[in-house]
Order: structure tokens, then sequence, then C-alpha cells
């Protein structure tokens, strides 16, 4: 576990709740930057930190989704909603199935052969089993907890995402818009532009997560899954990213799994809380960590396991 | 064993004195070790030396001799009949036939153990069959290399394989490039494959996932990611094979025919006229060139083996250099 003291502020305050899910159009911008440092030790004294969304759609549907590893149930009938417009991110103690769940959004758990999946999900009212797989990881990709930028340069890093498959037919000058718009919305164009041939596997650690998420944007996804992006980075990296990831919350559906509590407390709109594979509570970010319905949720949040 | 106990292991340097504030050297001695700690440590270091010396000591022979031996009109003319050095003429056939073997039988080995490493690491599946290949593989490593030429023999002496070597009224004669390169294949083959294997492995499995999660296919990974990113150890592989397959001495003596020059089959095209008959290559040459040989001048046995040196050497750095571009394109952390 981290320690709960205070991390650098990211964006304005605003305490507010987000709102329940429904259909909204864009309505009012954020907020600019203020600084208001979080009191110590505890969610009740430290405010939220990222503007309410301005908006939520519902694109994904986990309904009653069991998963099992032969005969373990890592994931028990769990059924929460995905939304275009926020942040969700999944907490829980190590091992409670956080990333068994998210592995199953864009059908990755169908690699492990051991894994079976029962109840459904849906993207848009479609059911992802009817959904070819490449297509639905084109719709709904992932970024992973090691930074994991494919051995070649920058540039090829995300030219192979937009490729046909394995084809290398189109040209590089033909790319390089749209490669360099995916590295701009994972905010890291500017530090690479000079030099988009650089290996990737040479930039540092932040760079390189920060690369796998433009490599995950560059499929002009719906659903962005991340499972605990900032685990092997620097303080500073990770506020890059929480920045980012709250960024990017209009254009795609973002899910994150995070052990940092504070990190779910400062970009998330809803949380969902696991534990050993049922879970526990669905709430809002601020009624989750500072009135949770749940006992088990307060202990959590308090810090008294995990 | 001469170092004793208590010399330091040579090539540390002693300790350096401290710079600027920081005291330097300050590394654990094996000062405080137990004496049978301590013997382990001198036994390592007096064999580690003792290997040192023995390669060096073959290495340093053999360019010695083959400087002194080696006349660059040897790499150009044939062998020939004669009763004198100057008659005998070089082993330009040898060289040639060496290439060949290496060339041919490389081709064949190289694209089969990839894709049978590729399958046994990102398929395998059923599970028995792979367990099946892989004790096939390790079966093939285990014979040695004059029982595969016998085995060759029969294979290639049905009269189905007739067109891959010369046949007189019916009678296929068996041996010829395609035959000798065919089985050399076999040597290189496990190889290539273990060591594919062994760099496909090596990739952490997020990064195959890493692929997946955008969409792109097993295949597409394979042939962007996974086998770029195993190249070093594949060439590793592909060098210890074509060493393997120029060494060999067993299968070139029953399967080419060992003749001292080529002798093409008549009438046929260029170039299966060569490939389909018989021929020679540097080992085979050193062999009948050497003081048990049939030519028995071992001056050029000294010289054709500086050659096959050589061409190891030339190998190996070959190999050294793609593993060091492979470590300035960095790796993952696992
Ligand atoms: N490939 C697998 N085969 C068998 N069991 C697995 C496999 N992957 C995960 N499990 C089991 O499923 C359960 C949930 O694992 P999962 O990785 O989803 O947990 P997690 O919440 O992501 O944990 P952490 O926070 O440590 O990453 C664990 O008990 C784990 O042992
Ligand atoms: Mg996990």
């Amino acid at each position: 576990m981290e320690s709960l003291s205070a991390p650098p502020p990211i964006r304005r305050l605003d305490p507010q709740d987000p709102p329940p899910a429904r259909e909204v159009g864009p309505g009012a911008t954020t907020n600019g930057n203020g600084g208001a440092a979080p009191a110590r030790g505890g969610f009740t004294a430290a405010k939220r930190r990222v503007a309410a969304p301005r908006f939520s759609i519902r694109r994904m549907e986990v309904d009653e989704v069991s998963i099992h590893y032969g005969a373990k149930a890592a994931v028990k009938g769990v059924s929460l909603p995905i939304r275009q417009g926020e942040v969700l991110a999944l907490i829980g103690p190590s091992g409670c199935g956080k990333t068994t769940l998210l592995r199953s959004l864009n059908r990755l758990t169908e690699l492990t052969a051991a894994a079976r999946l029962s109840g459904s999900i849906r993207l848009d009212d479609v059911d992802i089993r009817l959904i070819e797989p490449t297509l639905l990881r084109r719709r709904v990709t992932m970024v992973f907890q090691q930074p994991n930028p494919f051995p070649m340069s920058v540039f090829d890093n995300i030219a192979y995402v937009l490729r046909e498959q394995g084809s290398r037919r189109t040209k590089k000058k033909a790319l390089a818009p749209r490669v360099h718009s995916a590295l701009q919305r994972a905010g890291l164009f500017e530090e690479v532009k000079d030099n988009l041939s650089h290996p990737a596997l040479k930039l540092s650690g932040g760079q390189q997560q920060r690369l796998c998420i433009a490599r995950a944007l560059a499929a002009e996804p719906e659903v962005l899954l991340l499972d605990e992006p900032c685990s092997a980075l620097d303080p500073q990296s990770t506020a890059v990213i929480e920045d980012l990831i709250v960024k990017l919350r209009d254009d795609v559906a973002v899910v994150i799994v995070t052990h940092n509590l504070q990190q779910a407390y400062r970009i998330a709109d809803h949380v969902a809380f696991m534990y050993l594979g049922d879970l526990v509570e669905y709430n809002s970010a601020t009624r989750l960590f500072n009135a949770p319905a749940e006992e088990r949720t307060r202990e959590y949040v308090s810090g008294a396991f995990g | 064993m001469e170092p004793s106990v208590a010399t330091p292991p040579p090539g540390r340097p002693p300790a350096a004195p401290p710079r600027g504030k920081a005291p330097t050297g300050a590394v654990e001695g094996s000062a405080t070790w137990s004496v049978l700690d301590r013997l382990g440590l001198a036994f390592c270091w007096a064999l580690g030396l003792l290997f040192c010396a023995i390669a060096v000591a073959i290495v340093v022979y053999l360019f010695l001799q083959g400087v002194k031996f080696l006349k660059l009109d040897q790499l150009t003319t044939p062998a020939a009949t004669g009763f004198s050095e100057t008659q005998t003429g070089g082993f330009s056939d040898a060289l040639v036939g060496t290439l060949i073997v290496a060339t041919m039988g490389i081709a064949l080995a190289l694209p089969t153990g990839i894709a049978i490493a590729v399958w046994l690491v990102e398929y395998g599946r059923p599970a028995a069959l792979a367990r099946v290949t892989e004790l096939t593989i390790e079966a093939i490593a285990g014979i040695p290399s004059i029982v595969l030429a016998l085995f060759g023999t029969v294979i290639f002496s049905s009269t189905a394989l007739g067109f891959l070597s010369r046949s007189n009224e019916g009678v296929v004669f068996g041996r010829s490039f395609f035959a000798a390169a065919a089985m050399l294949s076999l040597v290189a083959l496990p190889l290539v494959v273990a060591s594919t294997r062994q760099g496909l492995e090596s990739i952490p499995r997020h990064v195959r996932e890493a692929s997946y999660a955008v969409g792109k296919t097993k295949a597409a990974t394979v042939r962007r990611i996974l086998l770029p990113t195993a190249r070093p150890q594949v060439a590793t592989g592909m060098i210890l094979g074509l060493g393997r397959i120029i060494g060999d001495t067993a299968i070139i003596l029953v399967l080419l025919g060992a003749t001292q020059n080529f002798a093409p089959v008549e009438g046929a095209v260029f170039p299966f006229d060569y490939l389909r008959g018989a021929g020679t290559t540097l080992t085979n040459f050193v062999y009948e060139a050497s003081p048990t040989g049939n030519l028995n001048q071992p001056q050029k046995a000294y010289a054709a083996a500086f050659v096959l040196l050589l061409m190891v050497l030339g190998l190996n750095a070959a190999a050294d250099l793609v593993h060091r571009r492979a470590r300035k394109a960095g790796t993952w952390s696992h």
C-alpha cells in the first residue's frame, strides 16, 4: 500500500458528485487550475481534484459476469456500467479479480486456456462474443502494468497499430499525420517529435507508458482499459499520466485498475471495489471514499486491509 | 594447479586510490571466505585459464601454420593428381563445396527450424503433438552424424529420389550435394530450433498481449513483433548450425562421394549438373590431406584447416554484431 500522504495537486478541486448515469450533452467547461493541497490522513479531509464529468454515455455493460480459472472463481457475478465521459476505477486487494475482469472486456481472457466466462458483456448493446476478437480489441484497447513498447522506433510502434495486420505496405508518409495525432493525444509528441526514429525501449519509463497509451489510442478505441498503468512509474510521470487520463475521458470510456487509492480518488468518477471476486460496492468516487455504503469498503479505504 | 589460494584473481586492479571524497574499491574480497570457498574459486580460475590457454594455443598454432602454408593460388586451383606439391594444385573445389553445402543446408534448416520453434512456442496444440515434436528434435540432435549419413544413403538411393543424384542404368548413386545438404540440414536443425525457441520464450507474455490488445492476429504478432525481437537468437542458432555443417565430415564422406573434385552429371542443366554430382568440402580435404589420408600433404591440410577456422571465426563475429545491435535497441523489464 502506498502511504496516503498528499500527492501534488493535479487540477482544480470540485467537490461536486459526478452525476448519475444519464445522457447529457457537453455542459459546463472544466475549471482552471487551482492549488489547494488536500489535508493529510484521509479522504474526508481531502477534496476531489477532478471536475465533474460534463456528460456520460453508457458504452459497455457488464452483466452478471463470472470468470473461472478451472475450478477457481476469480470473478463472481459482477455487474456494472462503463461510461464515456467518465473514468471508472477498479480497486481491491491483490488477487480479487480486477485484472481478470478488465481483460475480459476485450476478450483477452480467452488467451488463457483455462479461463471460462459466464454472463454477458455488451458494447453498445452488442454482446462482445458476437464481435470478431480483432475488431473488438481495436474498439476496446488495453494498456498494461509494465511499459511494453515494441522493440522498434517510436514511429513504428504507432504505425504498427495503424497498419493492416502484418502488412507494411502503407507508406510512412501517409501514416505520419495519424501517428503524430496519437502521440499528441498521449501527451508525448512534444518530447519525441524531433526524433521519431528513436528506439522506443530507450525512452524513460514514463515516456514508454505514454507511448503505450498512444499506441492504444491509435486504434481509435471507444473504451480504454488501463491495468495499473502507473505502478512502475515515479510520481511525476504518474501525475502526467493521471492528467492525461482525465483529459481522455470525454472521447473514450476509461477503465483503470489501481492499487493507489489516492489515485482512484483523484481521477475516477465512479469506483468499483472488489473483494475476493465479488463486486462489493460500485459508487461515485466521492461517496465510495467519503461515505461508503458497505462496511468492507469502509475498512478497505481506511487502510484496514489490503 | 598454479595459482595459490592467496593469489588475487588476475585482471582485478589493485584497490584504486580514493577519488574525491568517496572511497572506491570497496569490493567484497575473498579474504573473508572459508577455505573451501577459496579453493573452489581458485579451481574455477584455474580451469578458466586452462581452457583459455587451450583455445588460444589451437588458434595461434593453426594461424601460424596457416599463414606459413596457405598460398592464395590454392584457393583458386582445384586439386589435381601429380607427383609433387606443385603438381597437385590447391583446394578450390573443396572451398566452393563447403560454401555450397553450407548455403543449401542452412537454407533448408533455417526456415524449417524457425517454423518449428514458432509452432512450439506460440501454438503448441495439441500438447501431445508438441511433446512428440520436441522429443523428435532432441532425438535428431542426439544422433551421430555418421548414422544420419547412413540413413541418407538409404533414402537417396531410392528410385523416386533418383533425380537428386547420378543414376546409371536404373541404379541410383545416392550421393550428391542435394543428399549431403539435406542430411546436414538435420544436423543444424536442432540448433536453430533451440536457439529460436529460447529467443521467443524470453519475450514477456505481456508484450504479445499488447499486440493482441490492439487487434493484431497471432500471425501478425509473430511476423512483426516476435521474430524481429528474437532475431539475435535466430542468428545465433543459424551460426551454430552453419558451424556444425561446415565442420561435419561423416556426412560428406558418405553422402557427397568424397571425390577430390566436382563430378558434375553430364547432360544436366547448370547448376543441377554440379548439385546432382559428387564433390568435396574443406573438412574432407583436410582429412584426405592429413598424414592418414590418401593425399598425405599435411601442409595443404593446415592451409585448408586455416581457411575453415577463418570461416568459423567470421561467423562468430557476425553473431556478435547482431547481438550488439539488438542490445542497442533495449529490452523490457520483466
Ligand atoms: N492465468 C491464470 N490461471 C489461473 N488462475 C489465475 C490466472 N490469472 C489469475 N488467476 C487467479 O485469479 C484470481 C484473480 O487474479 P487477478 O489477476 O484478476 O487479480 P488482481 O485483482 O488483478 O490482482 P493484483 O492486484 O495483484 O493484480 C487470483 O486468485 C489469481 O490467482
Ligand atoms: Mg492485476
